[in-house]
């Protein structure tokens, strides 16, 4: 599904991503832990084209593509999609309005017919069932006013309409209250498949207590410097990064 | 009290407080975004009957004669006429263009086929017009209940719906018509808002106005259905002058929209138009404007100067004159609808979008003047601006001393898009009743690169995107539009920005 090989990446000049390798399988859950500041939104944002970062070598293969040719709403369409560490605020656009745009930008782009309003809203309702959200966010514009906790599941929300096929959640554990964090848990775990990836970036053991993951892997330096199975991620949480990171350097 | 309408905004730029913005970033990247190409260019071809180009005394005795208006109504021109001659041109106005020659302007043009009884009897080539414009004069159309007075060039040649409007006692005509029929009422009315002499283009217009709409709704009527008229230079070389006076007795209600387009040419056109709306005792006046004149080429060649003066008098107790715009044509827009809040606890409103792109031009804003006792006015402008476009706030809010306890708000937002545009904001503020209460807020902004990128990674493409955001930011203003025309708002602002952004 998705073959990252050599991947280097730069900000103003500065390199980020280092050689970056990771492969993900269809229906495969990967961990992705490492200290602040190692790169990990970097690669959540190169993989979805953002603009601003160089890409100087490696390469991206998604679903036999080469995703880095790609502009961030083919991919979009083609089944990425990204769940923000920091939501976007959308003034004036109602959120209900934007989920049926990026919908429906979905559809054309595969040649099926737009949904209309109410076939959208029938959707939508079936959609709130798994992810418990409020229906007032439905209404208001994108984000704008949110809490830090309700921005991350309308960001669940969103994925859980647009159904891709390899989602990269950049914590979006953080800053959820215990209660909440079950509930995306659950709204993630429910769209789990084995035709569905998913990248998890998370600091916390917590998140994969509930979503349990197939592979975890330690991001350090704009390196992959271990991968494990769910057991590393416990080893971790224990003993920190320090040991791995010094492994890796010695 | 006397109210003095005819002060146009002091032109004194140094004592306003001045924001000036230009965005950061690179236009290069969104420019080849900006460039949608103008939907409405094509020039109708129809006999016409045009007067040689030119102004004089004579000129106007033609008009009048022409239109078979009774004496005053050439006297009222005449006197117009003589004292525009001595009036100087504006030039305070943050825009720029080279002297017009009064001369070369062609001042009458009508189709030659008249006297309408129906829509049959119009010429197929207009209404195709009409279709391709998108105007509702159709049946189908009509019955989404909306009454069309649509003027080309100088002529009304249709009018729809006139036997509904009549039995509830509204008047919806020409004004040229209301010369004929209703001169009591114009005679009344008509100057009262705007005299002659309120500046360079009132005189003008007064002296050679053409045609334009004219709204008598009786008291405690509410006018039926939403009322419009759409304009439509087609001439080349015709200025056009519409007179448009309102007037809503005590205790009526009209909503009012125009909705203008205007043929691709290389020269630049002029449009000089005068709207007045009276709103006595209770009465509510509802005035949208969707504005889509042609902008003129990248370069800036060709496009409409659109010099219009509106204003509606609040003369009534508890009143209320709302004017909503949404304005993104006409090479150069110079224009402020404005209220006189005379009737004590009466309301002025103004809702506008402004979009300037290519080599566009526009100082536009409001005024709200204050008079009477508990006056409200509330003024939301949001400002657009791609590529080479320049666009000034101006607005004036006057608080005379005797106006005990009044309030007004005003937002006035601006969105950049690349770094070649320019938004200024000129608020003039004249307090002179101490228990005023005065909010002014301002914001400039640009769309974000993360505001887009957060889009496209949910599959919108980048002009979508854009859309989606101005659309968005333009929200407040949409929201006071009559449901369909904000559908049609939405649709121009994005194939107007069609690609614009950043
Ligand atoms: N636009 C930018 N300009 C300069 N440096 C940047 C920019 N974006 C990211 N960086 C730097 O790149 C490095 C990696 O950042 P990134 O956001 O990918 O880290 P992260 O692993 O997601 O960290 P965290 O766990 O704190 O979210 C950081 O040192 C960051 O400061
Ligand atoms: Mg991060």
């Amino acid at each position: 599904m998705l073959s990252i090989q050599g991947l280097k990446a730069e900000v103003d000049e500065k390199e980020i991503l280092k050689g970056l390798d990771l492969t993900v399988g269809a229906g495969e859950v990967h961990a992705i832990m490492g200290p602040n500041g190692s790169g990990k939104s970097t690669l959540a944002h190169v993989l979805s084209g953002r603009e601003g970062y160089a890409v100087t070598g490696g390469s991206v293969t998604f679903d036999d593509r080469d995703l880095l040719a790609l502009e961030p709403e083919e991919r979009a369409c083609l089944g990425l999609f990204l769940a923000f560490q920091y939501p976007v605020e959308l003034p004036g656009v109602n959120n209900t309005y934007f989920l049926k745009a990026a919908l429906n930008a979905k559809r054309k782009y595969h040649g099926e017919d737009e949904l209309d309003a109410v076939s959208f809203l029938r959707l939508m309702k079936e959609k709130l069932k798994v992810l418990h959200l409020d229906d007032s966010l439905l209404k208001r514009p994108v984000n704008v006013g949110f809490s830090g906790g309700e921005k991350k599941r309308n960001e669940i929300f969103q994925m859980a309409l647009l159904e891709p096929k390899l989602a990269i959640l950049d914590e979006t554990d953080s800053g959820l209250d215990i209660d909440a964090l079950r509930v995306v848990a659950n709204g993630v775990n429910a769209l789990r498949s084995p035709e569905r990836s998913m990248l998890v970036v998370t600091h916390y053991q917590r998140l994969l207590d509930y979503i349990e993951p197939d592979y975890v892997h330690v991001l350090a330096k704009g390196r992959i410097i271990r991968s494990g199975g769910k057991e590393l991620a416990r080893e971790l949480e224990d003993k920190g990064y320090g040991w791995i990171v010094d492994e890796a350097a010695a | 009290m006397s109210a003095t309408p005819d002060d146009v905004l002091p032109g004194d730029t140094k004592t306003a407080a001045q924001t000036s913005t230009k965005a950061a970033q690179a236009e290069a990247e969104y420019g080849h975004l900006v460039k949608s190409e103008y939907e409405h260019g094509f020039v109708t071809a129809i006999e016409s009957d045009t007067l040689p180009p030119g102004l004089d005394e004579s000129v106007i005795a033609i008009i009048s004669q022409r239109k078979g208006e009774p004496q005053w109504m050439l006297d009222w021109r005449l006197a117009a006429y003589r004292k525009w001659l001595d009036m100087p041109t504006p030039e305070w106005a943050a825009v720029h263009y080279p002297p017009i020659d009064y001369q070369t302007i062609s001042y009458f043009s009508a189709p030659k086929k008249k006297e309408l009884k129906s829509l049959d009897e119009v010429d197929p080539v207009l209404l195709e017009t009409y279709e391709k414009l998108g105007i509702p004069i159709e049946e189908q159309k009509a019955l989404a209940g909306v009454a069309v007075d649509a003027v080309f060039d100088s002529v009304s040649v249709a009018t729809t719906f006139r036997d509904k409007l009549a039995e509830a006692g509204v008047i919806f005509c020409s004004i040229s018509e209301a010369v004929q029929e209703y001169p009591e009422l114009v005679r009344k009315y008509l100057g009262s808002v705007v005299p002659p002499t309120d500046n360079f283009y009132t005189g003008l217009n007064s002296a050679v106005f053409t045609d334009g709409t004219f709204v008598y709704v009786p008291k405690h009527t509410r006018c039926p259905m939403e009322l419009s008229t759409y304009f439509r230079i087609n001439e080349a070389k015709t200025g056009q002058f519409e007179r448009t006076l309102i007037v809503a007795d005590e205790g009526s209600y009209v909503s009012y929209l125009e909705g203008c387009t205007a043929p691709q040419r290389d020269e630049n056109q002029l449009h000089a138009a005068v709207v007045e709306l009276i709103a006595l005792d209770n009465a509510e006046i509802k005035y949208s404007t969707v504005q889509n004149w042609y902008p003129g080429d990248e370069e800036g060649r060709g496009g409409i100067y659109n010099f219009v003066t509106k204003r509606g008098d609040c003369r009534g107790d508890n009143s209320k004159i709302s004017w909503t715009q949404v304005e993104t044509g006409s090479a150069i827009t110079w224009k402020y609808p404005s209220c006189i809040l005379r009737g004590d606890n009466s309301v002025g409103e103004f809702y506008s979008v402004a979009v300037t792109k290519g080599r566009q031009q526009a100082d536009t804003g409001t005024k709200m003047i204050h008079l009477g006792k508990n006056t409200r006015s509330t003024i939301v402008s949001k400002g657009i601006s791609a590529q080479h476009g320049i666009q000034s706030y101006r607005g004036l809010v006057r608080i005379a001393g005797k106006a005990e306890g009044a309030r007004n708000h005003t937002q006035c937002d601006s969105l950049l898009i690349g770094d070649k545009c320019a938004a200024n904001t000129f608020p003039y503020i004249e307090v002179k009743n101490p228990t005023a209460k005065m909010e002014h807020e301002a914001t400039t902004s640009k769309i974000s690169d993360d505001q887009l990128f957060y889009c496209r990674s949910r599959g919108l493409t980048e002009e979508d995107a854009v859309s989606m955001i101005v659309n968005g930011f333009c929200k407040e203003v949409f929201n006071e539009l009559p449901m369909e025309f904000a559908v049609e708002a939405q649709k121009l602002l994005s194939i107007s920005l069609e690609g614009a952004v950043g």
